[in-house]
């Protein structure tokens, strides 16, 4: 039986494919289901000037701090516990990000399927009235060529394709095909991504024979089809410290961990990132658990 | 998701005038059942709508709406689920009626059937709220959450906004950063943006408001019970539209009380978003 080919890969052979100045359209949303170990192999890369397209989490502030993000495409920044990510503040405040694009979180949706379509743009009311045309002035409007009941033709705004050179995403379970399901109670836009992009890598918790995708969750929720998929990844609590619901939930006490070094001086910043960020992933991973080994003992 | 309000204001607590202010002299209702039971009347008359409540008070008074006025408004668990019950505050409903990921949101603010009360870090005179950035966007001396859906909600279905501590930081006589769109705004945009722009009420912890003052601004509506009018016009940087008679803010009933206090919040959250105010004597 022919079967299609395997695209296994690792976090590091992923990054590899990367070059400065890509733009990298991160799946997820928020504190949730972020592809982390995809971001974290980022951090340990040499690349720089990227643009950076996502409803943003600690992926915005890890890369932000590290200096790794020439533009940022985004409708908002949070940790949800922690309404706002200290290490995106301080790069706004400070202006280390030079050029950002704050657009309503609804335009963003509707750019990634104008990508995903092949289209320029895509007409919607969001943006209309408000700063997001202001503080964008390169994003026009256009005229409904059709009236509306009280005979005015509509100018609505043009949202633009957030055409991605690649997307990266996290996902329950996938094939090594690139078939990928998620079993949360939110596909967010990840097939968006996928398809907005020249080429799309999928992190998931498990990899899993292409039976498995559906023996015991429905086919509506593979969410992901293999034509729209270059690499595979099994990176199992990839997406820590976000939700990756079933599989985990927020680590809450990292986060707020997390939030507390981002938050206060260079110096905590420094041990912070001594102590999680300056191995690779299992040594993350390594010392995440040790980081609750010491919470529980001390609790 | 919860907002999150700029910095850290004091509330001037004692009132002006000789008036007394005797908090819920009839019922003993708090300042944030007050403000609860207003959220609530602001959902009243919306019909078979989604009811989006950004933070603790909005959702409870979405809650209270459909236990009392409103039994038809479809609630969902602030995640990915419709409710078909009104489980208390974070609780998790038992029964589920629907499904609505993010994906799903931004459909039913295109459709419209969706009323959206949202924090405000800045309001204007105008009705324009912020909450994306205190200062100058290119280099903010604030950098807030972002401006969300704000720019969709308002040009799409109807929009409330709450603000648990009412001062002059918010609001102001123009906002830095224009999120939420109001109606004069929104009128000049065009037809498109106009078209389905709804600002409803902005309820604070002082007093009910909605944007239908002189030249579409913000008006006073009501004052709570024990705040007085020049309380919220102190309170407030603009030139706020205050008509002759400003009438006081409707104290919930007993069956409201106790749908709040015994059903819905009996953990009382809803004092940690607004602090019982001292009662002068």
């Amino acid at each position: 039986m022919s079967k299609p080919r395997t695209k296994q890969m690792t976090v590091d052979e992923v990054v590899a494919e990367l070059s400065d100045g890509m733009t990298i359209g991160i799946g997820g949303w928020g504190p949730r289901r972020k592809p982390m170990a995809l971001v974290r192999a980022i951090l340990r890369s040499d690349l720089t000037d990227l643009t950076v397209v996502t409803w943003g989490g600690a992926d915005v502030g890890l890369l932000a701090r590290a200096g790794k993000i020439r533009k940022l495409v985004y409708a908002f920044v949070s940790l949800d516990s922690v309404p706002l990510e200290p290490n995106f503040q301080r790069a706004r405040q400070n202006g280390t990000i030079p050029e950002v694009v704050e657009l309503d979180e609804g335009m963003f949706q509707t750019g990634l399927y104008a990508a995903a379509q092949r289209l320029p743009f895509l007409p919607m009311r969001a943006g209309l009235g408000s700063d997001v045309l202001v503080n964008n002035p390169w994003i026009r409007t256009v005229a409904s060529p059709y009236a509306d009941e009280n005979g005015d033709f509509e100018e609505l705004t043009a949202v633009p394709a957030l055409k991605l050179d690649v997307a990266l995403v996290h996902l329950n379970r996938a094939d090594a095909h690139g078939n990928a399901t998620y079993l949360g109670p939110d596909p967010y836009f990840d097939d968006l991504f996928v398809q907005a992009a020249d080429r799309a890598f999928v992190s998931c918790e498990q990899i899993v024979d292409t039976a498995g995708l559906t023996v015991d969750t429905p086919v509506q929720r593979l969410l992901v089809s293999r034509m729209s998929v270059t690499g595979v990844v099994e990176t199992p609590r990839g997406a820590h410290f976000t939700t990756c619901t079933p599989d985990y939930e927020r680590d809450e006490k990292f986060q707020k961990a997390y939030a507390a070094a981002a938050g206060g001086s260079d110096e905590d910043w420094a041990a912070f990132e001594e102590r999680f960020l300056s191995g690779d992933e299992a040594a993350y991973q390594a010392a995440v658990a040790a980081f609750h080994a010491e919470q529980e003992a001390t609790a | 998701m919860s907002e999150v309000s700029a910095g850290s204001t004091t509330e001037g607590a004692s009132t002006t005038g000789g008036a007394s202010t005797t908090e819920g002299a009839s019922t003993g209702a708090s300042r944030a059942e007050v403000c609860a039971a207003a959220i609530a009347d602001a959902f009243k008359d919306d019909g078979e709508i989604f009811a989006s409540p950004m933070g603790t008070l909005p959702m409870l008074g979405v809650r209270l709406a459909k236990l009392t006025s409103n039994p038809d408004l479809v609630i969902s668990d602030g995640e990915s689920l419709f409710l078909a019950g009104v489980p208390p505050l974070f609780a998790k409903g038992d029964v589920v009626e629907g499904w609505i990921p993010f994906r799903r949101v931004f459909d039913v603010v295109a459709y419209g059937k969706r009323h959206v009360m949202m924090g405000a870090t800045q309001v204007d005179r105008h009705g324009n709220q912020n909450i994306s950035a205190i200062g100058d966007f290119a280099r903010p001396q604030r950098q807030l959450l972002g401006s969300r859906g704000a720019p969709g909600n308002t040009v799409n279905n109807r929009t409330s906004y709450w603000v648990p501590r009412h001062t002059t930081r918010v609001f102001v006589e123009q906002v830095d950063v224009v999120s939420g769109v109001g109606p004069k705004r929104a009128r000049e945009a065009g037809p498109a943006a106009a078209k389905y722009n709804d600002i409803h009420r902005i309820v604070s912890n002082l007093g009910v408001f909605d944007v239908r003052g002189p030249d579409d601004t913000v008006r006073l509506l009501s004052v709570h019970p024990g705040v007085s009018v020049d309380e919220v016009v102190e309170s407030t940087g603009f030139d706020l539209a205050v008509e002759a008679d400003v009438p006081t803010t409707r104290e919930p009933t007993e069956s409201e009380l106790m749908i709040v206090r015994n059903v819905l919040d009996p953990r009382n959250l809803r004092d940690r978003e607004v602090p019982p105010v001292e009662v002068a004597r």
